[in-house]
């Protein structure tokens, strides 16, 4: 049996209350992704990694709650942003992505989760793994560690659809261009442009193999995705030999096993 | 309550199960996987079961002698604190007084007890949450094997409350004498979790 003890971080972020959430600003990342910034009046800070709870009332009373991982670095600043796709039978993310005005309130509480979380002091190597807007809460891990002054070597794989679904490109972009310990694979899974340079095929073994940090490095490791992306890259990455306890993951989205 | 600008809602999953969706919740047909780690995969041959009290066996199982205990059927809604609740899910498996029975004892010797799985997730839950059939470890889901996503070869199933407390891949059940917090109890998640009274994080009444 199994009796590895998950490590615990030592201190994280509780969630508040419910509070208002003034949205401040938008910012179109792909046709179906946008980042909303949302003011909030309490925040005790949270860290990369963590997620916040979003609340919507209709005029009869009607509430829907939904969970957002915060894309914006880790930290106590009062601007919280969520980068949201847009699922076009969604109850929700239309709402938040077409719906909303500058101005505008929901209500928001947070931050929350206190194991898919990084913080700046860990010394192991960062190994992200992201399928589409997966790449969300590991943007907050990139964008705190680039804060750093001392940075962990770090590498991100990272599939999209098509060129024109990657979230963050520009930004990520800079990110690698501006720091020699830091590296993106892209993989684009339904085509690729001409004179493309990434990979062109879902996550596979092979890929995990050639741009896995090496198991020696003991990296940490992120995975966030859909379900069954999710799923694959865990299993392979257990299979090539990296340690299970070092290994966290977000899942989401539907598995298809309707009924 | 402050009313969201031009939110309007589907509301149609709910329409005749109004009464049976936990505030904050909206139903699914999907059957969604959450787990913090890899999906641990343990064969059979080297599955067990044990009951403890604090670091001592009181019982152990094998797969082929766990199967062998008196099966229930069970068809109840299941609610996860990232929001989804699935109606009507249907399991099969070991009561957990069925398993206190087996193991030869007349009732639980303390007042809580720590679930250990594969792969090192941990939860607590009372006592008298997993008694009188408010209980089982579960083997089967819509009468198959239940997937290793959805914790199988065996998962507990304690329906009443948040379904991380219904842990997967469940090999160890711990009596304790105080009620310590499990894994997500200890990483800002409520320590009993009734959907009901939306009890989701750490400081939640």
């Amino acid at each position: 049996m199994n009796n590895a003890t998950r490590t615990m971080p030592d201190t994280f972020p509780l969630s508040g209350d419910w509070q208002s959430a003034t949205v401040a600003a938008f910012r179109d990342e792909t046709p179906s992704v946008k980042t909303i910034a949302f003011a909030v009046s309490q925040w005790t800070g949270h860290l990369a990694g963590q997620h916040v709870d979003i609340r919507l009332t209709g005029e009869d009373g009607y509430q829907a709650e939904r969970s957002y991982s915060i894309a914006s670095p880790g930290g106590t600043a009062a601007l919280i942003e969520l980068t949201v796709e847009r699922i076009s039978d969604g109850e929700v993310s239309p709402f938040l992505t077409d719906g909303l005005a500058l101005g505008d309130t929901i209500e928001l509480r947070g931050p929350i989760g206190g194991y898919f979380t990084w913080k700046p002091e860990n010394p192991s190597p960062l190994l992200l793994v992201a399928g589409g807007s997966g790449v969300v809460p590991l943007m907050s891990i990139l964008r705190t560690r680039n804060k750093c002054a001392n940075r962990v070597p770090g590498r991100l794989l990272y599939s999209s659809r098509r060129f024109e679904d990657i979230i963050y490109r520009e930004e990520l972009d800079r990110f690698a261009a501006s720091d020699n310990s830091f590296s993106i694979v892209h993989t684009l899974t339904r085509g690729a442009p001409t004179a493309w340079r990434g990979e062109t095929r879902r996550v596979d073994t092979q890929m995990l193999a050639k741009y896995a940090l090496p198991t020696a490095q003991k990296p940490r490791i992120f995975v966030c995705g859909p379900t069954l992306f999710v799923e694959t890259v865990a299993d392979q990455l257990l299979a090539l030999g990296h340690q299970e306890t070092g290994i966290k993951t977000e899942r989401f989205g539907p598995t298809g096993e309707k009924r | 309550m402050p009313i969201t600008r031009g939110f309007k809602g589907r509301q149609t999953e709910t329409v005749g199960a109004r009464d049976r969706v936990p505030p904050g919740q909206y139903v699914t047909r999907d059957f969604p996987v959450l787990t913090a780690g890899p999906t641990q995969r343990t064969p059979l041959e080297s599955w067990s079961l044990s009951l403890q009290r604090g670091g001592e066996l009181i019982s152990r199982w094998s797969w082929i002698e766990f199967k062998a205990l008196p099966q229930t059927e069970r068809t109840t809604d299941i609610h996860c604190v990232t929001k989804w609740t699935k109606l009507d899910t249907q399991w099969r498996g070991v009561t957990f007084d069925d398993v206190v029975k087996a193991a030869g004892l007349s009732s639980a010797p303390n007042l809580y007890v720590m679930a250990h799985c594969d792969g090192g997730y941990t939860t607590n839950l009372p006592v008298v949450d997993l008694v009188d059939g408010k209980a089982m470890i579960a083997t089967h889901f819509d009468d198959m094997p239940i997937p290793a996503t959805h914790g199988g070869p065996a998962r507990l199933l304690v329906p009443h409350l948040y379904f991380w407390k219904s842990a997967k891949w469940v090999r160890r059940l711990e009596f304790m004498e105080a009620n310590t917090p499990g894994f997500w109890e200890s990483m800002g998640y409520h320590i009993y979790g009734d959907p009901w009274r939306e009890q989701r994080y750490t400081n939640d009444a």
